[in-house]
C-alpha cells in the first residue's frame, strides 16, 4: 500500500530515489576527493576503501529497506497511534516495518552495488573458494546485524519515546565508521565495535580476510566466518529487547 | 517586532521541552565527531597542512561541524517539515489570513530554535571534543563574538534556502524528496563531509562560492581565525549577500505561490 501511495507523487518519488542514490554517492565523492591528496589512508588504497564502502553500503541498504521505518516508532508511541497497530492481528514488528515502507531506499543499495562493483573490477583479489563464499555471507549477515540494531533502537523507543537519534548514532554512525579502514581508528574503538556492538562483523573482519590483510587487533583470520553466528546472536538480543519493550509499552491514551 | 521576538522565544521553549531528544542528539553528534576526528587525523597524518589547516585546526573543524549541525540545520529539520505539511493539508490558507508576515514568522521561530540547539546540542560535543583532542580555540575573546555573528548569519542563509525548498511543496505537493536532496547537497557543499578548502581546483572554487559555504565553512574559518581584518569583513559580506538574495527570492516565490493557493484552497 505504501508503495502505491508513494507512486502517487511520481516526481517526488523520482527525486527521492535520486536523492538516496546521491546521498551515499556524495559520501563516496568526498572519500575520492580525499584521495586526490593522498595515495593511502591508514595504509589502504582507494580501491580497498571503495570495497569497504560498497560492502557496508549494501549491508546497511538492505537493513534500511526493510526496517528503516523503525525510527518513526517513537512518534507513534508519543501520539498514541501505536494502539492501532496493537489491535490488528498481524505481528507488530511487521507492521512497523511496513509503515511508510519507502521504495526510494533502493537508491542506497544501487549506489552501494555500483561502488562495490567498481572496486571489485579494480582490485586484484585472489579468489579462493572460502573468499568467494564469504562475500555473500558478509553482505547478508551485515544486513542482519544492522537490522537487529534497527529493531533494538525501535525497542528503546518504547521507553525513551523521542530518542530516535541514539539509533542513528549506531546505524548511520556505524556505516560511516565502516566506510573507512579499521587501521584509522584507535584500538579501544576497534575493541568496542568488535566485542560490544559487533559492527566489525558487518564488513571489517570478513573484508580483511577477502583483501588478505591482517586484523589490527590480531584476531585469527577465520573470525570473519563468525559473522552469521554474530548476526544470529544480535537477532536474539534484539528480539528479547523488542518483546520487553512491547510489554513495557504504555499507551498515551490520546 | 515584539511579536516576532515572542515567536522566537516560543521557538526556543518548544525545543527546550524535548530533553530526551536533545540528549540523544548530543550523543549522536559526539559519536560522529569521534569517527570523523579519527579519519581526519589519518588524512592530515598523510598530508600535514592540507588545505592550509594544521591537524589541530582540522580536528576543530570536525567538532565545529557537529556543534553547528543542529543549530544551522545542515541536515534540514526545524520548521521545514511543519511548513510542508501545512501546505500539503491546506492549513497554510489559515496562516495567510493572519496579520503577520509568513516568512518573518518562520524565520523568528527558526532563530529561537537555533539558539536553543546551539546551547543544547552545540556546547557539550564541542567540550567533549576539546577534552579528547587538541583543538585550536580562539586566542582573542573578540573572535568568539565574531563567530556568534557568523553563526547567526549562517542560520539566516540556511533558513532562506530551506524556505525556498519548502515553498516548492505548493507545486510538488509532497516536498519530502526535495528536502532530502537539499539536505544532502548541504552536507556536501557546506564542508560537513570534507572541509571546502580541501576540495581540489575548480570544484573547490565553485563550492566556496555557493550559499552552502556560508553555513559551515565561513563560520568555521572565523572561529579558526583564518579570516581576520578585511577577510572578516569579506566573510560577513559573503554571508549577508547570500542571505539577502535568498530571502528576496523566497519572498518572490511566496507571492507567486500565494496566488496559486487561493485557487487550490477554493
Amino acid at each position: 500500500m505504501w508503495v502505491r501511495s508513494t507512486m502517487a507523487y511520481r516526481t517526488s518519488f523520482l527525486i527521492m530515489t535520486l536523492g538516496n542514490f546521491l546521498a551515499t554517492g556524495l559520501d563516496f565523492v568526498a572519500i575520492a576527493l580525499m584521495f586526490t591528496h593522498i595515495g593511502e589512508l591508514g595504509g589502504f588504497t582507494l580501491d580497498e576503501v571503495a570495497f569497504l564502502y560498497g560492502t557496508t553500503s549494501v549491508a546497511f541498504g538492505l537493513a534500511d529497506l526493510v526496517l528503516g521505518s523503525m525510527g518513526r516508532l517513537g512518534r507513534r508511541v508519543r501520539d498514541g497511534t501505536m494502539d492501532t497497530l496493537l489491535v490488528r492481528p498481524v505481528p507488530i514488528l511487521a507492521q512497523v516495518a511496513a509503515d511508510r515502507f519507502a521504495l526510494r531506499r533502493l537508491g542506497r543499495i544501487t549506489q552501494g552495488v555500483v561502488v562495490l562493483g567498481w572496486s571489485l573490477a579494480r582490485l586484484d583479489i585472489d579468489w579462493t573458494v572460502d573468499r568467494a563464499l564469504l562475500m555473500p555471507v558478509m553482505l547478508l549477515s551485515g544486513g542482519v546485524i544492522f537490522g537487529a540494531l534497527f529493531v533494538l533502537g525501535g525497542a528503546f523507543q518504547f521507553w525513551a519515546k523521542d530518542a530516535s537519534e541514539v539509533q542513528s548514532a549506531f546505524t548511520f554512525g556505524g556505516t560511516t565508521l565502516l566506510e573507512y579502514p579499521p587501521t584509522v581508528f584507535g584500538k579501544e574503538l576497534l575493541r568496542g565495535v568488535t566485542f560490544v556492538v559487533p559492527l566489525a562483523f558487518v564488513n571489517w573482519l570478513p573484508a580483511l580476510h577477502i583483501l588478505g590483510r591482517p586484523d589490527p587487533l590480531g584476531l585469527p583470520a577465520w573470525i570473519g566466518f563468525a559473522a552469521p553466528l554474530v548476526a544470529g546472536g544480535c537477532c536474539a538480543v534484539a528480539g528479547l529487547a523488542w518483546r520487553a519493550g512491547l510489554r513495557a509499552y504504555q499507551s498515551t491514551g490520546s | 517586532m515584539r511579536l516576532y521576538a515572542a515567536v522566537a522565544v516560543s521557538g526556543f521553549k518548544r525545543y527546550a521541552t524535548y530533553r530526551v531528544a536533545t540528549v540523544a542528539g548530543v550523543f549522536t553528534n559526539t559519536v560522529f565527531g569521534f569517527i570523523l576526528a579519527y579519519t581526519y587525523a589519518a588524512l592530515w597524518d598523510e598530508r600535514p597542512h592540507l588545505g592550509g589547516y594544521d591537524l589541530a585546526q582540522a580536528l576543530t573543524f570536525v567538532w565545529l561541524g557537529q556543534a553547528l549541525l543542529a543549530a544551522v540545520g545542515l541536515l534540514g529539520g526545524g520548521f521545514e517539515e511543519e511548513l510542508q505539511e501545512r501546505i500539503r493539508s491546506g492549513d497554510i490558507a489559515v496562516d495567510l489570513y493572519r496579520p503577520v508576515d509568513l516568512q518573518t514568522w518562520w524565520l523568528a521561530t527558526e532563530l529561537g530554535r537555533a539558539l536553543f540547539q546551539l546551547l543544547g546540542r552545540g556546547v557539550v560535543p564541542m567540550a567533549v571534543g576539546a577534552l579528547a583532542f587538541e583543538l585550536r580555540l580562539p586566542a582573542s575573546p573578540l573572535t568568539w563574538l565574531w563567530f556568534l555573528l557568523a553563526v547567526a548569519l549562517a542560520v539566516c542563509v540556511s533558513f532562506a534556502l530551506r524556505y525556498l525548498v519548502s515553498l516548492a511543496s505548493f507545486w510538488l505537493l509532497d516536498g519530502t524528496g526535495l528536502s532530502l536532496l537539499s539536505g544532502l547537497l548541504c552536507l556536501f557543499f557546506s564542508g560537513m563531509t570534507l572541509p571546502l578548502n580541501v576540495f581540489p581546483g575548480q570544484l573547490g572554487e565553485i563550492a566556496r562560492a555557493l550559499p552552502w559555504a556560508a553555513m559551515l565553512q565561513v563560520p568555521a574559518d572565523v572561529f579558526l581565525e583564518e579570516r581576520r581584518g578585511s577577510g572578516l569583513l569579506g566573510a560577513f559580506a559573503f554571508q549577508t549577500g547570500w542571505a539577502v538574495a535568498l530571502l528576496t527570492a523566497g519572498r518572490a516565490l511566496q507571492a507567486v505561490a500565494t496566488r496559486k493557493v487561493v485557487v487550490q484552497g477554493g
